[in-house]
């Protein structure tokens, strides 16, 4: 039976950036997959984009083509990543340059996959009464609409398997599904039907397996972590994909890390909601149905899943301003440290107090007792080292935070001794971006894919 | 009869959606899972949680892994971006739902305790 290595090297933007290169090097593999996005990052670059209309995307995604552009071509290994962001073209025509600048012109096709993005699209959407409300809260979006950074829909594997059917050896994506990016290369390699359900679910839960990279091969791995072999050498996920849905999760050989069916079971439970409806664009999968076998040194075997039909709506995911927030620390030391750091809280709050400020939230941690596990830790030993006070405050007036912001380093001169941890100046005010999930008709939005060579 | 802690009965892992955090609690060996069944009911979850999670506990079975899957509604601080939390995802959760005292039978309780 015909089977395909589905690899990931990057779990998320700002993992390893050694990973896909190994992936790519140290054994077989027909396809790379990279996931780049999070809620948060789409909103970053939307803003990237608008301060220059050729940014907005994962910049290091350019450089890692850049480093594995031979092994590419010589050994025609595909690669899917969403680092298109919210400016798949330009991230394809970086890419393209990067190509021909290396000499691989002409030998490689680079496809996008977009039409997820939705911002110039939420007037038109609200003015006809697709409410976009709030998946949690049921809000309709119009309560938050001027204040929209990005919106965009998840398209899942289906526009990713059109996109490789067209060419592609590069396939940039912007908001697709991390499940998606390896259920992406089964559909087209197995040219599994839109209504083949279980096998559609069954390469989605593939895809869940590895999406978060190393999570599943020994990476924060609770279960005998400290016998996990050789983890500055951790090998990234491979999935050996079957046509009937069946699939191995494994790794190259001689990386280290682990995989057995317990260090599986941790990463399928991860970010899980209820295990019978597990919703994607492509399927419905059912995590009940999942069949584990152990079948070898880090191979661990799944069959038996069942699908159900895929809804009629799109995720969307939307991020908006809501006010800005800081947090700050310091350091307390031996003898009394708890009480040192408690007594600094009490301090500095009624400082703010002095100074009138108010603020929609604030928030102190004692890092070392409760930042954790909260009340569930009780009381620190009398006699505790050291206790980090984390205090964090957050408001729609950027003002009040600033102002917040220069009142924790005075407690060095001004309050509880034995006190350090300020090295690193003031505490930097941040935006919040907050995030709104919704849901859209499948027939308002459709993916848009194209193919150039480079 | 004999307490003992989650610990050394199962692991676990959790992560965010939102301002809900879920813990996976996988069962470290199969005859485990009944006794986690029937003992790790949502309501001693939320009880365990308490001053933590401020919402609903849904717990969810999931056999074939000897796996339960709680979710914790409002316990991370408004989540995402919104959280002060040190731990705005919910990461350490996991070990959280561990330090749970459940009531097993002597010989259960002895061989857990002796392999983990």
């Amino acid at each position: 039976m015909k089977t395909i290595r589905i690899s990931n090297g990057q779990g998320f933007w700002g993992d390893s950036l050694e990973a896909p290169v190994e992936q790519v090097r140290r054994g077989p593999i027909d396809y790379l997959t990279l996931d780049y996005l999070a809620e948060i990052t789409m909103s970053i670059m939307q803003k990237q984009r608008a301060r220059d209309p050729r940014s907005g995307y994962a910049r290091d995604f350019v450089s890692l083509i850049e480093r594995i552009l031979p092994d590419l071509v010589e050994r025609n290994i595909k690669v899917i990543a969403n680092a298109g962001g919210v400016n798949p073209e330009a991230c394809r025509d970086a890419v393209i340059d990067a190509a021909r600048r290396a000499g691989f012109g002409g030998k490689i096709k680079i496809g996008i996959v977009g039409g997820d993005d939705i911002l110039h699209r939420l007037d038109d959407f609200i003015s006809r009464g697709v409410e976009l409300k709030n998946l949690d809260t049921g809000e309709p979006l119009a309560s938050v609409q001027s204040r929209v950074q990005s919106a965009n829909v998840y398209f899942g594997g289906r526009p990713v398997a059109e996109c490789l059917a067209s060419g592609g050896q590069v396939v940039i994506a912007g908001r697709v599904t991390d499940t998606g990016l390896s259920l992406g290369p089964m559909i087209h390699e197995f040219e599994w039907a839109t209504d083949d359900w279980d096998r559609l679910a069954a390469g989605t839960i593939a895809g869940h397996t590895v999406e978060c990279g190393a999570q599943c091969t020994g990476g924060n791995c609770l279960i005998d972590w400290d016998t996990i072999p050789a983890m500055a050498d951790i090998g990234y996920p491979v999935i050996e994909a079957r046509p009937d849905g069946s699939f191995v999760i494994t790794k190259h050989e001689g990386t280290g890390g682990r995989i057995t069916v317990a260090s599986i079971k941790e990463q399928l439970v991860y970010e899980m909601g209820d295990p019978r409806e597990y919703i994607t664009p492509d399927c419905v999968a059912d995590f009940t149905t999942i069949n584990l076998e152990h079948e070898g040194p880090d191979r661990v075997r799944f069959s038996g899943i069942k699908g159900r039909p895929a809804t009629d709506m799109y995720k969307v995911s939307v991020s908006y301003s809501a006010g800005w927030k800081a947090v700050g620390s310091l350091v307390y030391a031996w003898p009394d440290a708890y009480d040192k750091a408690r007594a600094a809280d009490r301090i500095l709050r009624e400082r703010l107090d002095r100074l009138g400020l108010k603020f929609d939230h604030i928030l102190t941690e004692f890092v070392g007792a409760n930042a954790c596990h909260g009340p569930l830790a009780g009381d620190p030993p009398a006699d505790i080292a050291e206790v980090t006070f984390r205090i964090g405050v957050r408001d729609e007036d950027r003002a009040a935070v600033e102002r917040f912001t220069r009142e924790i380093a005075p407690l060095v001169l001004n309050g509880p001794p034995t006190v350090t941890g300020f090295a690193g100046g003031r505490p930097k005010v941040e935006e919040v971006v907050a995030y709104w999930p919704a849901l859209i008709p499948k027939s308002e939005v459709a993916p848009e894919i194209s193919v150039t060579e480079a | 009869m004999a307490k003992i802690k989650l610990v050394h009965l199962a692991h676990a892992r959790s992560g965010d959606k939102g301002d809900t955090a879920n813990v996976g609690l996988i069962a470290y060996k199969p005859e485990y899972y009944p006794v986690l069944v029937e003992q790790v009911t949502a309501e001693r979850v939320k009880e365990h949680f308490r001053g933590i999670a401020f919402g609903p506990v849904e717990r969810f079975e999931i056999p074939n892994l000897g796996a339960l899957n709680f979710l914790l509604h409002n316990s991370l601080d408004g989540g995402g971006t919104l959280s002060l939390k040190t731990d705005a995802q919910g990461k350490t959760y996991s070990t959280a739902l561990l330090r749970m005292e459940i009531e097993v039978d002597d010989r259960l309780a002895e061989e857990a305790l002796r392999d983990r």
